[in-house]
């Protein structure tokens, strides 16, 4: 299990640099945009990591509202953190993209806008878990877990509607894609995702090392021979 | 056996008759509806005529501060005597304290909100253009959506640090297409346009969560 | 010219908030093999 981390992170890495060559030569040359409309190719699979992330986080959370078992608590709390991480990275190169081709940082546009919210949802997440005291933790974080996913398509319909009735710039062009482009989107979409799973895979290694660390510190307190407090 | 209504009611008037015992609570509520009214009308001036188009958004602003106020000393009271562990042992489900605690706090806001109401329709001249009994509906729709939910994480930010502001840090986003559904709402009505959209919403989105915030309660209830 | 500015500045502000990420991991990974190294010294709780 250990022996494969190193050998799927080389692999991870040439597909994210065969992406990247894909996505800063190969892809063709967006006919309004031009070359800044390549930021898709990083934007969206990070916008499709991030919910795929926060899926699972829904699915470990409820499986450890069924069945307590640590492990999905562990899964949870990564996936949030990993989902978190790709969420921003969509709420920075959003803008990014928006400002040589809108001519403005932020428009509240449906994307953008359910972006962040859900950034703010699964934020909120992480300081519960943050501000909780250890033993009810991944309770209290599975029940605002199986919340937060509950309003997510809330927070799309409500967010839709408000833009069909005051519309708005969209950012991230709608409507059909070119066959070329979305072969190099997909193509990114893996690299990310299997630069996501290793940095779960990693957050998981370190989550469950630090959970060990501390049951053996709380063994030792308890074990310690009276009067050797240290 | 007391039914479950049963225990929902006694517990209910248990707190109301707390409250209104206290006139303290009372009296502060009062000065707290003037004061936010009367910071609100000097944020954002209401001679404007941008001002009466945004005060569907900045009533609900301030009833979302008064909800916090409300919500963050609800399980104050039952924490200083120890009365939420002996709801634990006790056979009463979860569920009725959680739907007295709600709909106490419900009255609270709704109480809050009836005082602040008056004092921004005269300040800021507000007229309903459209069917004011729709405005009514979205209030209560509303005020219900913020309850629920910040009855719910103020039980969950009891065994937090920092368990003041954990109640909005959680609060705030969940509400987000609520709060969207209450502003733009009470804008249309205002504005004589129609709400149906976002009473539709209000109406679901109280439904959905009502029912996930029951069957949660127990559990984190129980969370030791 | 301008305009390619912006997609670097993206593709670039991407691989650091990763990389800024991943370091945190690495920093509490090394940190956390220090206490094990003090949890199995003998005279620990002495």
């Amino acid at each position: 299990m250990k022996r494969a981390f190193p050998i799927l992170g080389v692999l991870t890495a040439i597909l994210l640099s065969y992406a990247l060559y894909l996505a800063l030569v190969v892809a063709p040359t967006e006919r309004t945009m031009g070359d800044v409309q390549r930021i898709f190719y990083y934007h969206v699979p990070s916008a499709w990591t991030a919910f795929i992330l926060f899926f699972i986080n829904f699915g470990a959370s409820v499986f450890y509202l069924i069945k307590r078992n640590p492990a999905a608590d562990i899964v949870a709390l990564v996936t949030a953190e990993v989902g978190v991480v790709f969420c921003t990275v969509v709420l920075v190169t959003g803008p990014i993209w928006a400002r040589p081709v809108w001519g403005i940082w932020w428009t509240w546009d449906m994307r953008l806008t359910s972006t962040l919210v859900l950034w703010l949802i699964y934020v909120s997440y992480l300081f519960l878990r943050r501000f909780s005291s250890s033993g009810q933790t991944p309770l209290l974080a599975a029940a605002l877990a199986v919340l937060g996913a509950l309003c997510v398509p809330f927070v799309y319909f409500s967010i839709w509607f408000f833009r069909t009735q005051h519309p708005q710039p969209v950012m991230g062009g709608g409507g059909s894609i070119d066959p070329r482009m979305l072969h190099v989107l997909l193509i990114n979409w893996l690299a990310f995702s299997c630069f996501a799973y290793l940095v779960c895979w990693s957050r998981y290694r370190l989550e469950k090392l630090q959970r060990d660390v501390d049951h053996a510190h709380a063994l030792e307190s308890l074990l310690a021979p009276r009067g050797s407090v240290r | 056996m007391t039914a479950p209504t049963g225990i929902t009611r006694v517990t209910l008037l248990k707190d109301l008759r707390l409250e209104w015992r206290s006139k303290d609570a009372i009296n502060s509520m009062l000065f707290f509806s003037l004061l936010v009214v009367v910071v609100f009308s000097f944020s954002f001036d209401p001679s404007a005529e941008e001002s009466r188009q945004i005060a569907g958004g900045l009533i609900w602003v301030a009833f979302l501060f008064a909800a916090v106020v409300a919500l963050n000393q609800t399980w104050a009271r039952e924490l200083r005597n120890q009365v939420l562990d002996a709801y634990r042992v006790s056979p009463a489900p979860a569920n009725s304290l959680f739907m007295a605690k709600t709909l106490g706090n419900f009255i609270f806001v709704s109480v809050l909100e009836a005082l602040m109401t008056p004092l921004f329709i005269v300040f800021y001249r507000l007229r309903a253009l459209g069917p004011a009994w729709q405005l009514l509906l979205v209030a209560v729709l509303g005020t219900w959506a913020l309850v629920v939910n910040g009855t719910f994480f103020a039980a969950m930010s009891l065994r937090t640090r920092s368990r003041e502001i954990m109640l909005p840090l959680l609060l705030f986003p969940i509400s987000i297409p609520a709060l969207l559904a209450m502003v733009q709402s009470t804008t249309a009505i205002l504005n004589g346009e129609g709400a149906r959209f976002w009473i539709v919403l209000l109406v679901t989105y109280d439904l959905v969560f009502t029912t996930v915030c029951l069957l949660l309660f127990e559990t984190v209830l129980n969370a030791e | 010219m301008n305009k390619t500015y912006y997609l670097f500045a993206a593709y670039t502000v991407t691989w650091i908030i990763h990389i800024a990420y991943l370091g945190t991991i690495v920093r509490r990974y090394s940190h956390l093999k220090r206490e094990i190294e003090e949890l199995k010294k003998p005279g620990v709780s002495s």
